[in-house]
């Protein structure tokens, strides 16, 4: 039965191919597909689901591929199946089958209908791996096709600056979720010593006997899981991305934030709930952050005066409590409410235009002045100072400003002496030097060796922060991450026994992406007098073919599942020692920070406003 | 120039302001206008010039749309030839029809607005508006919010920026970052002056400084400058004026600059090096431009040619007089209307229809039972003095407990998620499936009960209700319905049953439902004007008045009310048990003529809708039509006025036998009753505002969908039940969505008048806003002499002998085959 699991991902693997390489003309074609496949997909789960009920709905394990395997490092996908997974599956297979018909009709004529679906079905690829993965390694490919297809529908109106920006300030929240991801993977691993499933947490004494002597790396596992479930679920202190997702057409708003994306936060605590279950400073933490994210959402969404943003932010608050939910034990219940919520809010949102025309008329018939609202119970100063709060959403967005990004920022901007030649030479500089320090490593004393690692991945942090804040040429930003990879690749080869295959898996497709982006680059530079990251440029309007054929070095580069480099990355951080916390954590926060700034530049290129005029262009507020 | 030079007067520059900011009201009262109102005091072609160099709108079709067209043959050769001649001379043909087919423009707009502010990033490096937007989008739409918030904006004192003096005074935390800005909001008499002063410091600039900021925002400006002006749009009154909330945005960007440099930073006015601009200085000649005009009026011609073409074949056979008719039906003027018409008529050859605005010249509020407010019933820039109220039974409201904001709470809501959330799954899954009306939708049959009553006639001594008489007195209502029959040209020859069809339609998940409703009711069904109005016109005195004023109506003859819905094609008749019993028979064999021609108008109307198959039999046709307009997933439930281009004044005889593809206004009128003009006046003067309005907003909502339109529907998020954005912090979009223009073709309309052109002249010229639109060519006239059925064309203020350049028009025998083949635009044609 185990083995039926896989076909789950072929359909919308399949669906995702047809309709990419679909005429985009062909709208009836490509909805038909969609339809289809969500369709097989939605009755087979349920053929699956009533069959493995009845044969007493045992818990399934499936070891599907091995990646990657030598004497330390065994890299392998693998699936698992119990309740959870079949309630979000199904979920899913119905939303999605009830989005896309939907859409069908709704999109019709609409630019970037087949742009529409494929990436509908590319979620739907990644939410079903997510969904059936069983072990970290599998669950973090689906997440990252989760973030990349999630940047994609907040941008499908890439014309106009507003989507854009809200899709890059989003897929940055994603990314420090990722992190969160990255550093258990990293920590499980040492913690177990092996890359360990799902199914095997199921084990209370095997989990509690590793757990006993590793108490605070058991910690620190379940709080790098916080963090990513919190960011993906848009908890505090996370949760203003939420509202701001809602660019996108309103079905895929629908399905995305108001109900299966956002939830996943939540799958990610279920799923691990046997290893921090016995944490019980977790399951309070867990519990305090839920409370105080349905607490504070719920204010916000008191002074919504837009049908979105409140109905997101009433979601958040209801997503607040399953987190208690899940904190106190309670799985069915919180699988309950989840589906509960998912069911609510996407309808909410799909019928959100009819509020206009419903509550004017209530309000004809049933207007009273002034409602009461127990603020009302409180002093002045006391309620007005709530209200703003509220209105200002609780500095949430300017205290992630705070806290990140304009500090990334300010670190970059020391760098702007560096211009394209300096920084070729500085690389080549610092390279050969490293490599010569690798060579006589043997004759280096080791206080200075143990700190070499620290440093070269410090140097390619830096990079990649002044890679995120380059305002002028694309060339300086783009060699930048690749380069941070080189740095990364020569830190950790001072750390023993990694082969050299692993660093070429690792470095070949940072290679293959870095040329093939730089090949865009100059191409877009052949065609356009300047290019330039100051402002956006909206290049895909004349340059649709160079402006996809960049996305996938991006994505290349990003370390995103097309190229060897997924698999390097994770291979290279299983290099990094137990005691190597701070390179970890640098390490990481280069390969996400890297991503952003990779996204930020394609972005930049070609999505907004297009900077040319002959034809009509949007406000800047839209 | 001298304009840039003058001392910076505050109330000028407001004044200025309002009038270019776009002038869209609430949702609720969307009615259609001309976008470019502010230039309409230019020659159409000079405003679009203008507007696209100061705001840099695209204002006519691109040169490769318009070679697309001609491509396409929907701009004739023979047409275009003739524009170039007449503009340009015979000899320079070759010329020019080589630079409108091949050569190459640079079309970059550099447009004026935008270009001083812009220094701010620059010059400073700090994105002011990012900033400052968010907040003060957020402050403004919550202090405006008309229902959606539970927790609404908790002051509401004077006005806004006393609303937020007050918020401000007793808080903990404050609006602002700085302590300047918080400062100078409490500063008495605080105006945009002292503001500028230390923002801009340059007196120059300062109006180049506000409309730059302004029109990055023109959606939240002018709302906020429309509801200054009226502010009865909105049920739950706000006092709010533009000047409020400039001041307020000035606090906010001198806040956001003093956080980034301290509060000694050099004015902008100071820092920048070039010198002032006239923003609205004379549009520079540009021959691209030239080009453009010529393709646009060669695009207007190759379609009013044929319609004059076919004008002039009606005009030349005589159609015979209708003996023993069997009735008469008034149906709104509406381009949407022009269909059912032909229908009807030709289901029944005894049978007369005519056109008319759809308040039927019943001007009134209307209040239902349990409304607490009025609603008005009558063209926008009316103000009635006159209520009519509904009494006795009616149907309770339907409610939906989707719409509960309870679901927002903590504690509801997470009863509500786990119990409503499983029936919201089968709410959607039935929708999708099989959609039907729910309390979501909003119909036309639900604004007036079909059982319902009204108070109609005043009685004697009855208190005025805030300043409205309660109903009409008979003489009132006499002067009504004489002024209504005599403007259509109906004085003699009633048939025994005279229907009086308003119009309404029927749609979900729309948020600008009021302009798919009757533009002449302000954006509401016109079943109440049309029961109101057949009740006059039945009531024995104001038959007795008629009569002394030269009207005879005979006994047997009575008018009944009804209501089409556009959307739906569906109708229903009001007040029908009062229908004699001579008659019954009669309206029995009627009412199958209306539903036949229904379901003929829905398979007619269908040949525009991809998903629907024309080819089909008209009940599943009909019967896709129909749920086309309950289901959540149709952005298009019907097109509405897409397409508009024609208004035809005059007898039915003018239009009867010619294929006008739902494309014409058509207001019925006799010149021979109206020897002066003087009901003609009344025409005009409604057509070139409301059927102008409605082409232009139409013309510009697709031109530059993006700046003049609303862009594509999909994304649209509703703030506070006033406007739509993109998403939860843009600028509200005004205009129409693009699923409503896309199949418009963008040209003016044309107002064909069957009447003595030196009458026509001395008409339209005696109030000048109405000369206006004819003299500067926002709307297209055309004089048909009604004797020698020679045509005139109004140009340059002067009627000159038109000849139709073709000469062939196509014919049809049978129209709903011909139709359901074509989905574009089709031509016109004889039908026989």
């Amino acid at each position: 039965m185990e083995s039926l699991l896989q076909y789950f991902l072929v359909l919308p693997f399949l669906g995702f191919i047809l309709t990419l390489l679909a005429n985009d003309k062909k709208e009836t074609f490509i909805s038909r597909v969609a339809f289809v496949v969500v369709l097989t997909q939605l009755i087979g789960i349920i053929v699956f689901i009533s069959g493995w009920l009845y044969l007493g709905h045992l818990d399934l394990n499936l070891r599907e591929l091995t990646l990657f395997h030598n004497k330390e490092s065994d890299f392998f996908i693998d699936f698992y199946f119990d309740e959870i997974t079949a309630v979000y599956m199904l979920m899913g297979a119905l939303l999605t089958f009830l989005v896309t018909t939907y859409s069908r009709y709704y999109l019709h004529r609409e630019n970037g209908y087949k742009r529409f679906f494929c990436t509908i079905l590319f979620f739907f690829l990644g939410y079903n791996l997510a969904v059936l993965s069983g072990n970290f390694e599998t669950l973090f490919l689906g997440w990252e096709i989760l973030g990349i297809s999630s940047f994609l529908l907040i941008a499908f109106y890439r014309d106009r600056y507003l989507p854009v920006k809200n899709a890059i300030k989003v897929f940055s929240i994603y990314r420090i979720g990722d992190v969160g991801l990255i550093l258990a993977m990293w920590a499980a691993h040492h913690l177990f010593h092996e890359n360990i499933t799902f199914l095997k947490l199921n084990n209370y004494e095997m989990v509690s006997e590793h757990l006993s002597s590793h108490s605070l790396i058991g910690v620190f596992i379940s709080l790098a899981i916080l963090i990513a479930a919190a960011a993906k679920s848009a908890q505090l202190p996370f949760s203003s991305w939420l509202p701001r997702a809602m660019e996108g057409p309103t079905p895929s708003s629908a399905i995305f934030y108001g109900s299966l994306s956002v939830h996943l936060g939540v799958f990610l605590l279920l799923r691990t709930f046997p290893f921090w279950e016995h944490q019980t400073s977790i399951r309070v933490l867990i519990t305090i952050l839920g409370l105080f994210t349905s607490i504070i959402a719920s204010l916000i969404a008191r002074v919504q005066s837009s049908v979105k943003s409140q109905i997101a932010y009433g979601s958040i608050a209801q997503i607040g409590l399953i987190f208690i939910e899940v904190a106190l034990g309670l799985k069915t219940l919180a699988l309950i409410h989840f589906a509960g919520n998912a069911f609510l809010r996407t309808y909410q949102l799909l019928v959100s235009p009819s509020v206009v025309s419903y509550l004017i008329r209530e309000q004809f018939y049933n207007y009273k002045p002034k409602q009461q609202t127990f603020e009302d119970s409180l002093s002045k100063k006391m309620e007005f100072s709530l209200y703003i709060l509220a209105l200002k959403e609780f500095q949430l967005e300017w205290f992630m400003n705070f806290i990140l990004w304009r500090p990334l920022k300010k670190v970059g901007s020391k760098l702007n002496f560096i211009k394209i030649k300096s920084l070729v030479l500085l690389f080549a500089m610092v390279y050969a030097f490293g490599i010569l320090t690798y060579v006589f490593k043997t004759n280096i004393p080791y206080q200075i060796r143990n700190l070499l690692p620290e440093i070269f991945a410090f140097m390619g942090m830096v990079m990649i922060f002044k890679a995120y804040s380059e305002r002028k040429s694309p060339y300086v930003a783009w060699l930048m991450i690749v380069m941070n990879h080189f740095l990364i690749a020569l830190a950790i080869s001072f750390n023993e026994k990694v082969g050299f295959n692993e660093i070429l898996l690792y470095l070949t497709g940072i290679v293959i992406a870095g040329a093939f982006g730089y090949l865009a680059l100059l191409a877009l530079s052949k065609n356009e007098k300047k290019i330039s990251l100051n402002m956006f440029s909206g290049h895909v309007y004349e340059h649709p073919k160079l402006s996809f054929f960049f996305l996938l070095a991006t994505l290349g580069i990003t370390g995103f599942p097309i190229t060897t480099t997924f698999i390097g990355e994770d291979l290279i951080f299983s290099h990094i020692h137990r005691s190597q916390i701070i390179l970890a954590i640098m390490v990481s926060l280069s390969f996400v920070v890297g991503g952003i700034a990779a996204i930020r530049i394609y972005a930049r290129l070609f999505l907004g406003p297009h900077i040319k005029t002959y034809h009509e262009l949007p406000y800047k507020s839209s | 120039m001298n304009q840039v030079y003058k001392k910076f007067d505050e109330d000028e520059v407001l004044h200025h302001l309002q009038h270019y900011l776009p002038a869209q009201a609430p949702l609720k009262d969307f009615v259609h206008h001309n976008t470019l109102h502010a230039f309409q005091s230019n020659h159409f072609f000079d405003a679009l010039q203008k507007s696209n160099q100061i705001f840099g709108y695209k204002t006519i079709l691109s040169l490769p749309e318009f070679r697309d067209l001609y491509k396409n043959g929907k701009i004739k050769k023979s047409v275009l030839d003739f524009v170039i001649k007449t503009r340009k001379g015979e000899g320079n043909l070759e010329v020019w029809q080589n630079k409108l087919l091949f050569e190459h423009y640079d079309a970059s707009c550099h447009p004026r607005i935008g270009s001083f502010r812009s220094h701010w990033k620059t010059d400073y490096a700090i994105n002011l508006d990012k900033v400052v937007h968010t907040l003060l989008f957020k402050m403004l739409c919550s202090y405006l919010d008309q229902g959606i918030s539970i927790w609404s904006f908790p002051v509401h004192e004077k006005g806004f920026l006393s609303s937020i003096k007050v918020l401000e005074k007793s808080n903990y935390i404050s609006f602002f970052a700085t302590k300047r800005a918080k400062e100078l909001l409490f500063k008495p008499h605080l105006n945009i002056q002292t503001l500028l002063d230390i923002l801009v410091a340059n007196e120059d600039f300062y109006e180049q400084y506000l409309f730059d900021q302004q029109f990055l925002h023109p959606g939240w400006s002018g709302i906020v400058a429309t509801i200054e002006q009226q502010p009865e749009s909105l049920l739950d009154g706000r006092k709010i004026n533009l000047k409020e909330f400039i001041l307020f945005e000035l606090l906010l960007e001198i806040d956001a600059l003093d956080a980034k440099f301290g509060e000694n930073w050099l004015p902008l006015g100071n820092k920048v090096k070039s010198k002032p601009m006239n923003l609205f200085a004379k549009a520079a000649y540009s021959e691209l431009f030239e080009l453009q005009t010529i393709w646009q009026e060669a695009f207007e011609f190759s379609f009013y040619d044929e319609v004059l073409l076919g004008i002039q074949y009606q005009k030349k056979n005589k159609i015979d007089p209708i003996d023993n008719k069997s009735f008469q039906a008034f149906f709104c003027m509406d381009d949407r209307e022009c269909s059912i018409r032909r229908h009807v008529e030709s289901l029944d050859s005894r049978c007369e229809t005519f056109g008319t605005p759809g308040f039927f010249n019943v001007e009134f509020f209307y209040q239902p039972l349990g409304g607490k407010f009025y609603t008005k019933l009558c063209p926008a820039p009316v103000t009635p003095k006159y209520l009519i109220k509904e009494v006795g039974i009616t149907n309770k409201r339907q409610t939906d407990v989707h719409f509960t904001k309870h679901a927002h709470g903590l504690f509801f809501g997470w009863i509500i998620s786990q119990t409503l959330g499983f029936w919201s799954a089968m709410r959607l899954f039935l929708n999708i499936f099989s959609p039907t009306i729910t309390p979501a939708t909003s119909t036309s049959f639900r604004h007036l009960d079909k059982k319902a009553n009204l108070i109609i006639e005043h009685t004697e001594g009855s208190h005025q209700i805030k300043g409205l008489q309660l109903g009409f007195t008979t003489d009132e209502m006499a002067d009504r319905v004489e002024g209504l029959l005599k403007s259509i040209g109906l004085v003699e020859n009633f048939a025994p049953i005279v229907y009086v069809v308003g119009h309404g339609a029927t749609s979900i998940n729309n948020t600008h439902y009021a302009g798919y409703d009757c533009g002449a009711c302000c954006g509401r069904p016109g079943s109440v004007n049309a029961k109101v109005f057949a009740f006059m016109a039945n009531h024995i005195k104001v038959r007795a008045i008629l009569q002394q004023r030269g009207i005879s109506i005979p006994e047997e003859t009575q008018f009944v009310g009804a209501l089409h819905d556009t959307t739906r094609d569906e109708i229903v008749f009001y007040d029908e048990e009062m229908i004699s019993t001579s008659n019954k028979a009669n309206h029995t064999k009627n009412i199958n003529v209306f539903e036949t021609a229904l379901g003929y108008n829905a398979k007619e109307r269908s040949r525009r809708f991809e998903s629907i198959d024309s080819q089909q039999s008209v009940e599943k046709v009909h019967q896709s039509v129909k749920k086309r307009s309950v289901s959540l997933f149709e952005p298009r439930p019907e097109l509405n006025h897409a397409t508009n281009a024609l208004c035809v004044v005059g007898s039915r005889n003018l239009s009867k036998n010619l294929f006008l593809d739902r494309r014409s206004f058509m207001n019925s009128y006799d010149y021979r009753i109206d020897p002066n003009g003087d009901y003609l006046f009344g025409i005009l003067k409604a057509i070139a505002p409301v059927g102008g309005g409605i082409n232009l907003e139409y013309y510009f909502s697709r031109v530059d969908n993006q700046k003049l339109g609303a862009g594509t529907k999909l994304p649209h998020n509703v703030m506070g039940l006033i406007g739509v954005a993109n998403g939860i912090d843009g600028d509200l979009r005004t205009g129409l969505p693009s699923q409503m223009i896309e199949v418009h073709d963008p040209i003016r309309l044309m107002v064909i008048v069957e009447h003595f052109p030196e009458v026509i002249l001395k008409t339209i010229s005696k109030v000048p806003e109405t000369y206006e639109w004819f003299k500067n060519e926002w709307v297209r006239l055309v004089a048909v002499h009604p004797e020698s059925g020679a045509l005139f064309l109004f140009q340059q203020e002067k009627f000159i002998p038109y000849l139709p350049i073709q000469t062939e028009i196509k014919r049809s025998k049978n129209i709903l085959e011909a139709v359901a083949k074509e989905q574009d635009n089709m031509s016109i044609l004889i039908i026989n």
